[in-house]
């Protein structure tokens, strides 16, 4: 068996094997519901009742989805140049580590300068942390991969030295934690009376921003080309190294963005448990959007309906919570095969 | 040798078209036992689509092989192996992890057997280096190896399976001069026990060191063979080259200015590829400078300084008169630079892009398609179309991803790219390669039409013919060094052939080794 590029794929070819990685995912978690001994219809239902069916379950969705938007654009704009950032959890923690820096009476503003300020100096801070492996990759060659990864541990650990020492709330009854965010700090409710702050706005328009910069900016023309053909991107006099360093720049402030809108809207201050991983979950959202800005929306909208309504699906029918990893783990996979299927055709010899 | 000689190989009337491309147009050629034949030819010549067909990747379109009188199987690899033909390929197929001895048992051994007779194939590997001088441990890791111990191990391999008649692809190109006579010992001593060899090379002198018989390929065509004893490297050199005489197809006019002069320039190596070594040129306006030459003799080198891809290390290059300090791609093309790159797949477009996308891909910054960072695809749309009417780019319009047009649409657009904006100096590197015969016109006109308003022309190109049809002025480059200038009436193919042998530059330079 051998696999055979298909020149110029039919509009069957480019829609039916990512239908097909969605059905056979929802098999999956059905095989796996009937195993722990439900019956995987009304398990389907409770999640989608969870995640979206009352106006409280669908403002958790939105709230649980914005930091997957940001990870997820992070993820999506560094893959687009072939620049694989993996380090969205370490950059996340700078952008919350900022903002709790300085939103914690430092700059004692009004909320109209003081967020602003935050924003960019989160921004700094995620694309600082991107700018080290990213340098090490155009300098010397070393795996991004690897380096992006790693960060993610040392950042950690540096955040937990700080939360241990300097950072601690001296308030916090000994807890490794750090001080809360003064009022004008915090982002406010976008509509009175409902859970949804002003991150998911952000989020949204940060979406459409990296969507208008990929099609119609120059760095978005230079990004898209040194991610599909460095050699032909190089001759044609596009300077390869400082457009990987752009494109390491954007993605790290805009995970940073992610740190900042966890802080600021919804935990009012830094602990070691701020992100239950989304850096690496924005990964996944940024493949199943298929590295689309817009379509990074719609997937972590998706991710975070998931995780929210297994969570409400588990209390109701005793099946644990570790089926939405295995759905996500599963439509990840599944999809991976499944864009591939769209580009290949396998031959039989 | 009193005995009749046994047919080994036969290669019957193959042929092989990839669309419009005609890879091999019906080559034959025989091996007897205990023979090595060469088969000498240049880059897209056809070789590896030959040997591939031998080998069963290929299922040719008409024409048969046969090994020992016996009718292989068309695309069947396993016959082929089975039938006793091994293959030594120009990048290696070793898994790097694992000792040498496992790298050559592997795949032969069967999976099953629980007994792994490691001794027998231990005694076996070391009888073999023994008979055959190819030095290597069987418990060296092949990571630590060198280049020339790795293509021992990928010979012992092929003899481990018992081979009888074993392909060499470019088996040179890696190694060292020493390494090489190690290599021509192996094989000497290859032949004497029995086996046949055929020895894929463009490298004239080891052909005819090594080989008994030489068959040239041309375009896929099978243009002769000689034995090595009945000819020489200049007579390989123009056959290789194509010879069939030309009628220049172009009046001389007077040379004008010289826009580029390279002063003294020298390159480092490039893999091992020479790099430019102390090399003058000047490109005159409405001119067409050639510069022929064996593949892989400086010709990169020489296409990167003149594209802004790489600056000398030492020497200068200068541009109507003043000497350049910064030096790039970009820089390049805005000097009004032409750049016809020899891998139009790889390095002249990007397959997924569209015409588009592609039309702009060296300009997108000037004012002609973006203002302060945002790009205007009104302008750029509107110059790709207007590259697809005047060129003749026959595609399904201008947002059409490039991988889908045929070589010759793709380099019509590329001409496009870089004539529109009116270059004073045009660089082109194998322009015609892979082409059809309309392709091929239409690019030599539209590189005459620039020479005759003034451009000055640099052509590249492994194709004597090619050459000797267009330029004003011939240089040959070999080892890196550039021959004297020939004018439209002193060069012969027999003495371009000579300088192409490396010869011809000791009365000039003093010789290196």
């Amino acid at each position: 068996m051998r696999l055979e590029p298909i020149k110029n794929p039919s509009l069957a070819r480019n829609l039916l094997p990512p239908a097909l990685a969605l059905g056979a995912t929802v098999v999956i978690a059905s095989l796996l519901a009937m195993a722990a001994g439900a019956n995987p219809f009304s398990v389907f239902g409770l999640i989608l009742r969870g995640a979206f069916g009352s106006q409280f379950a669908l403002l958790e969705t939105l709230n649980r989805a914005t930091p997957l938007i940001f990870t997820g654009l992070a993820a999506a704009v560094a893959f687009r140049a072939k620049f694989w950032n993996i380090g969205a959890e370490a950059q996340l923690y700078a952008g919350a580590l900022l903002t709790v820096m300085l939103g914690t009476g430092v700059l004692p503003w009004p909320s109209i300068a003081l967020l602003p300020t935050l924003v960019v100096f989160s921004i700094l801070a995620g694309a600082f942390v991107l700018l080290i492996p990213a340098l090490l990759k155009t300098r010397f060659g070393v795996d991004e991969v690897v380096t992006t990864l790693l960060f993610n541990f040392i950042f950690l650990l540096f955040i937990s030295m700080l939360l241990e020492g300097p950072l601690k709330d001296p308030m916090g009854m000994g807890w490794p934690k750090s001080a809360r965010l003064i009022d004008e700090a915090r982002l406010p409710r976008l509509v009175d009376g409902l859970r949804l702050h002003w991150g998911f706005a952000l989020a949204i328009l940060s979406a459409f921003v990296i969507w208008i910069i990929q099609t119609r900016s120059t760095l978005g023309y230079e990004m898209r080309a040194v991610g599909l053909n460095k050699q032909a991107a190089a001759f044609a006099g596009i300077p390869v190294n400082l457009v990987l360093v752009k494109t390491a720049l954007l993605s790290g402030g805009l995970a940073a963005l992610a740190g900042f809108s966890e802080v600021a809207g919804v935990k009012a201050s830094l602990t070691l448990d701020l992100s239950p991983g989304f850096g690496y979950t924005g990964i996944i959202v940024a493949m199943l959007a298929l590295l689309h800005p817009l379509g990074v929306v719609v997937a972590a909208l998706f991710v975070a309906g998931i995780f929210v309504g297994a969570d409400s699906m588990s209390r109701a029918a005793g099946v644990p919570t570790y089926l939405a990893d295995i759905m996500l783990a599963a439509a990840l996979l599944l999809m991976v095969l499944a864009i591939m299927l769209t580009r290949f055709r396998v031959v039989r010899d | 040798m009193a005995d009749a000689p046994v047919e080994a190989l036969s290669l019957n009337a193959i042929t092989k078209r990839f669309g419009e491309l005609t890879a091999n147009d019906a080559v034959g050629f025989s091996v007897d036992k205990g023979e090595v034949v060469a088969l000498l030819g240049e880059n897209g010549a056809g070789k590896t689509t030959l040997m591939n067909i031998l080998f069963g990747q290929y299922t040719a379109d008409s024409g048969t092989v046969a090994v020992f009188g016996k009718t292989l199987p068309p695309g069947n690899s396993r016959a082929a192996l089975d039938a006793g033909v091994g293959m030594v390929h120009q990048h290696f197929s070793l898994a790097e992890n694992l000792t040498v001895q496992e790298n050559i048992t592997l795949g032969v051994r069967s999976l099953f057997s629980l007994r792994s007779g490691r001794a027998t194939a231990r005694a076996k590997i070391i009888d073999l280096s023994k008979k055959f001088h190819l030095v290597v441990s069987p418990d060296a890791r092949v990571a630590s190896l060198t280049v020339g111990e790795r293509q021992r191990v990928e010979i012992l391999k092929a003899l481990y399976r018992d081979v009888r008649i074993l392909i060499l692809d470019e088996p040179t190109a890696v190694l060292t001069p020493q390494e090489t006579d190690d290599l021509f010992a192996t094989l000497r001593l290859a032949i004497e026990s029995g086996l046949s060899i055929i020895f894929i090379s463009h490298k004239l002198h080891e052909v005819m060191a090594i080989a008994d018989r030489v068959v040239v390929l041309r375009h896929g065509k099978m243009i002769g063979g000689a034995r090595t004893q009945d000819t020489d490297k200049h007579a390989l050199a123009a056959m290789m080259m194509g010879t069939e005489a030309t009628a220049p197809q172009v009046e001389p006019i007077n040379p004008g200015p010289a826009l580029l002069e390279l002063q003294d320039v020298t390159t480092p190596n490039i893999g091992t590829a020479p790099g430019l070594k102390s090399v003058s040129l000047a490109l005159r306006a409405g001119q067409i400078i050639g510069l022929a030459g064996v593949s892989g003799n400086g010709q990169a080198a020489m296409a990167d300084v003149v594209g802004g891809l790489r600056s000398p290390s030492s020497g200068y290059v200068a541009l109507n008169g003043t000497r350049i300090q910064k030096w790039n791609p970009r820089t390049a093309v805005q000097s009004g630079i032409a750049r016809i790159p020899e891998d139009r797949h790889k390095t002249g477009t990007i397959s997924d892009f569209d015409l588009t996308e592609n039309a702009i891909l060296e300009r997108y910054k000037t004012a002609a398609f973006s203002t302060s960072g945002w790009l205007n695809w009104r302008k750029s749309r509107a110059f790709a179309q207007s590259i697809i009417d005047k060129y003749d780019v026959r595609c399904p319009g201008a947002d059409t991803p490039i991988r889908l047009l045929s070589g010759g649409n793709m380099q019509k657009l590329i001409l496009g790219r870089v004539l529109e904006a009116d270059p004073q100096i045009i660089l082109a590197n194998q322009p015609v390669r892979g082409l059809d015969i309309g392709a091929v016109n239409y690019v030599h006109g539209q590189l005459l039409a620039a020479r005759d308003r003034g451009a000055a022309v640099l052509l590249i190109s492994e194709d004597l013919d090619e050459v000797m049809a267009l330029s004003d002025v011939i240089h040959v480059i070999a080892g890196g060094r550039l021959s004297p200038a020939f004018g439209r009436a002193e060069m012969t193919p027999a003495q371009l052939g000579t300088w192409m042998a490396g010869q011809g530059f000791d009365e000039v330079v003093t010789h290196a080794s």
